[in-house]
């Protein structure tokens, strides 16, 4: 009974950097952007946001500044990829290379530091229920706060008229102009708001999950996040299955090598990897839901006028 | 409607694209209630002319003057907010929202926050016009039709008070342009101004008060439509030397050549077609037509007989063997060939030059010898194809993305036709080209005709069709009419296949 507690709440404390990162990228591929500078843009997240609360001592301080920091990078993707339409491919991968690196050399200083993170709050009543409740409702501040993220952006797609000008701007651009919706614009605010969650989620990781920087402690989930998003079918329902699965595949390799099961780390490490896309592969076999909510336009510049 | 006021006025519209003036100094005036027409060739500047009223592109010269003022059009979001609509060709709309999603998209945020009442009132207006919708529908799943009836009814919810409408019947059944014309004539009654552009003079002479043409981007005349000829007018939109149609003499049919027989294919595509059941045959010297709206199946029907998808039993066979399972190239090596309907990216490769492209289907002409390219005669081989069928270019070096559409279709046809095919299947071959160059397709095709091939012409122009073939059907939803001598197939009778009714005429002769 606690041990299936303590996994249900590790589970979700290990899938809500992913769910947050996928959140925003799941925006800024609706509008037709692809940005593969998700890793990028949440080691300099996590990073920027350990500094800040590490030489302020305030967490609100560092989740503010980790957000800033993951708008700022992403705008400069925006401009390459959406101003000057260059190629979004190449304009995310360079984004990722540049925060890697960019995030090692500042962090450089600070591996080793430690800071007091993000505590658990049980939410009265709820946390009383058995099992779930002490798994989903004594949690920390940003999970909680994660979940509203999901919330707006499942409702937000789904009734508001920004959701079906983000929907209508992904699918064509050109017909977008055509009825005089402003795509650049859009797409700036879909990018910026993928930014602001992958330095979000960053945060969570170096101030929460485990209050502390060390070089690449992304450990590839932006590029799980990527790869989440669309087998996700750009559905934020499955968005956060598909989030949650993975947190429950790293727990489970935890417990397995905590039950002395012999066999590689290497092979047990990449168990949540390999289960996610799996599972997420599985659950996208329906074409006709999967076309209606791919935005067929990503990946492609626009330019208005042409 | 002599008096009204002048809703548009066009003065001195002028338009530069790198090397071409797309727009010299147009002028154009449209009434209050009238239904103007603006016609011209492909290239002629009927779509710069239309994109400069709707603020999609800008003019470098000339007045915009709407209603008696001066105005600019920034941008479609100022044409709107003018009144002015438009229904695009290819339609601008998103084929994964509703019906109402993609009208709210247009219109007002604080007007569409009550979808109930939206709904509402797109039922109201669609009906009023004549053009059942339901709102709640996605626009993936409707017909060709259905689509254009979202397109107007969203500008006539924005109340636009001028509709200008680009080539609308292209992608309709003859009865579905009889009802948008009643829908159109009704809203000129009412006052709404309609600038109605086509190619398609009968069309234009049974709807349009007035006519504007345009010739490679000048005004080229006005006329009143109903006072001339179709010919008349076909004049003022080519010029005096070039000829208008071809003379098509009778075929001589020889031997059945392709023989297919229950033809099925199931499509693995959410929105493709799946074919059912199809069955014709097709003799030498003979060129059967298939028409219908797009989207019913040609493509795939195309696929199927080009060897692009492969099937598994006997259904397709040419000159008496069973090709179903034969890729492309095996069924061109048997004299098979294809014009598909897309020119660049499946016709020919965009960035390769004339001649590399000649290689693509006509490697077996002697062009290669044992895997190595044979320089020399790839380029006489292209020269031939260019002089032969007047394609206009700088020579065999020039890319194929550098021709105009006309151009190289006609090389991708002569291509193919200096191979002597047995049968030649084209898709739409003249879509999209000028009047000159069709008149050059049509004529390649009936020569090639006359040669002995088999020709398989599926099209969705019907002029064309009535012009070109000896026998023809309609397709719709992936099922094939029976064919009929065309010079025996109704107008009627070939819109009602088109829209899928095969068997209404045995019953009207029932009934009778």
């Amino acid at each position: 009974m606690d041990l299936l507690t303590n996994i249900l709440a590790a589970t979700v404390v290990a899938g809500t950097p992913l769910l947050l990162v996928a959140l925003g990228e799941l925006i800024c591929e609706r509008s037709g952007v692809l940005n593969l500078g998700q890793e990028g843009m949440m080691l300099m997240g996590a990073v920027a946001g350990f500094i800040a609360t590490l030489s302020t001592g305030s967490l609100a301080a560092g989740v503010v500044v980790a957000m800033l920091t993951g708008l700022a990078m992403s705008m400069l993707f925006a401009v390459m990829a959406v101003t000057l339409s260059a190629n979004q491919y190449a304009a995310g991968l360079a984004l990722t290379i540049f925060g890697t690196g960019l995030s090692a050399f500042v962090g450089a200083g600070f591996v080793g530091q430690s800071i007091e993170g993000f505590e658990k709050i049980a939410i009265p009543l709820l946390s009383d229920l058995p099992v779930l409740g002490r798994a989903l409702f004594t949690q920390d501040l940003l999970v909680y706060f994660s979940w509203l993220v999901f919330a707006g952006v499942a409702l937000f797609l789904r009734f508001s008229r920004g959701g079906l000008v983000l929907r209508a701007v992904g699918e064509s651009p050109g017909a977008a102009n055509a009825n005089g919706l402003r795509v650049l614009t859009v797409r700036y605010l879909a990018v910026a708001f993928g930014g602001a969650m992958a330095g979000l989620a960053g945060a969570y990781l170096s101030l929460a999950y485990t209050p502390m920087w060390t070089e690449n402690m992304t450990s590839g989930r932006g590029w799980i996040a990527l790869a989440l998003v669309v087998f996700a079918s750009w559905r934020p329902g499955r968005l956060l299955l598909g989030a949650y699965l993975f947190g429950a595949a790293s727990i489970l390799h935890l417990v397995l090598q905590g039950l002395g099961w012999r066999s590689p780390t290497e092979l047990l490490a990449m168990l949540p990897y390999v289960v996610t896309i799996l599972m997420l592969i599985l659950l996208s076999f329906d074409p006709v839901r999967t076309r209606l909510n791919t935005p067929l336009s990503l990946g492609q510049p626009y330019r208005p006028g042409h | 409607m002599a008096v009204s006021a002048q809703r548009l006025k066009l003065q001195g519209i002028v338009k530069d694209y790198p090397g071409c003036r797309a727009n010299d100094g147009v002028d154009l005036t449209v009434g209050a209630g009238e239904i103007h027409a603006l016609l011209g060739e492909n290239g002629a500047g009927k779509s710069t002319l239309m994109k400069i009223i709707y603020g999609v592109v800008q003019p470098d010269a000339g007045r915009i003057v709407w209603n008696g003022h001066p105005v600019t059009v920034e941008n479609p979001a100022r044409a709107r907010q003018l009144g002015i609509g438009m229904v695009f060709q290819h339609f601008s709309l998103f084929e994964t929202l509703t019906v109402a999603e993609n009208i709210a998209l247009g219109l007002p945020a604080d007007e569409v926050r009550d979808r109930g009442a939206l709904e509402q009132r797109i039922r109201e207006v669609s009906e009023h016009y004549g053009m059942a919708l339901d709102p709640r529908r996605f626009v993936s799943t409707l017909s060709m039709g259905e689509r254009q009836r979202v397109e107007i009814v969203r500008c006539l919810v924005q109340e636009s008070t001028l509709l200008i409408l680009d080539e609308p019947t292209s992608v309709l059944t003859p009865q579905e342009v009889a009802t948008l014309f009643k829908t159109l004539r009704k809203l000129a009654r009412d006052g709404c101004s309609i600038l109605f552009i086509s190619h398609k003079l009968e069309e234009v002479r049974s709807l349009c008060d007035q006519a504007t043409v345009l010739r490679q981007g000048r005004v080229s005349g006005h006329c009143q439509p109903k006072d001339l000829s179709a010919s008349d007018i076909a004049r003022l939109m080519v010029g005096d030397d070039t000829p208008i149609a071809t003379q098509v003499s009778a075929a001589q049919p020889g031997d059945t050549l392709l023989q297919v027989q229950e033809l099925s294919w199931q499509t693995g595509d959410p929105f493709g077609t799946s074919l059912k059941n199809i069955g014709f045959s097709l003799r030498a010297g003979e060129i059967v037509g298939i028409a219908g709206v797009a989207g019913n199946g040609q493509e795939e029907l195309l696929k199927v007989l080009s060897g692009e998808i492969t099937l598994k039993g006997e259904a397709i066979r040419f000159t008496g063997e069973a090709i179903d399972r034969l890729p492309p190239g095996a069924r061109r090596a048997r004299g098979l060939a294809v014009v598909p309907e897309e020119r660049l990216g499946r016709g020919a490769v965009p960035v390769m030059s004339l001649a590399d492209n000649a290689l693509l289907t006509a490697a077996g002409q002697g062009l290669v010898r044992r895997g190595v390219i044979r320089r020399q005669r790839v380029r006489e081989f292209a020269r031939d194809v260019i002089s032969r069928f007047g394609v206009r270019c700088s020579g065999e070096q020039s890319s194929a993305s550098s021709l105009s559409g006309g151009n190289l279709q006609k090389y991708i046809l002569g291509r193919e036709a200096c191979q002597s095919p047995r049968l030649l299947v084209a898709s739409h071959p003249t879509w999209g080209v000028d009047v000159g160059s069709a008149v050059a397709i049509h004529q390649a095709l009936v020569k090639l005709r006359d040669e002995g091939a088999a020709i398989l012409l599926i099209s969705e122009d019907l002029d064309e069709l009535y012009q070109l073939c000896h026998r023809m059907g309609a397709i719709c939803n992936g099922r094939l009419s029976p064919l009929a001598p065309a010079s025996e197939l109704s107008i009627n009778q070939l819109g009602q296949w088109m829209a899928g009714n095969f068997e209404v005429e045995e019953l009207a002769d029932a009934a009778a």
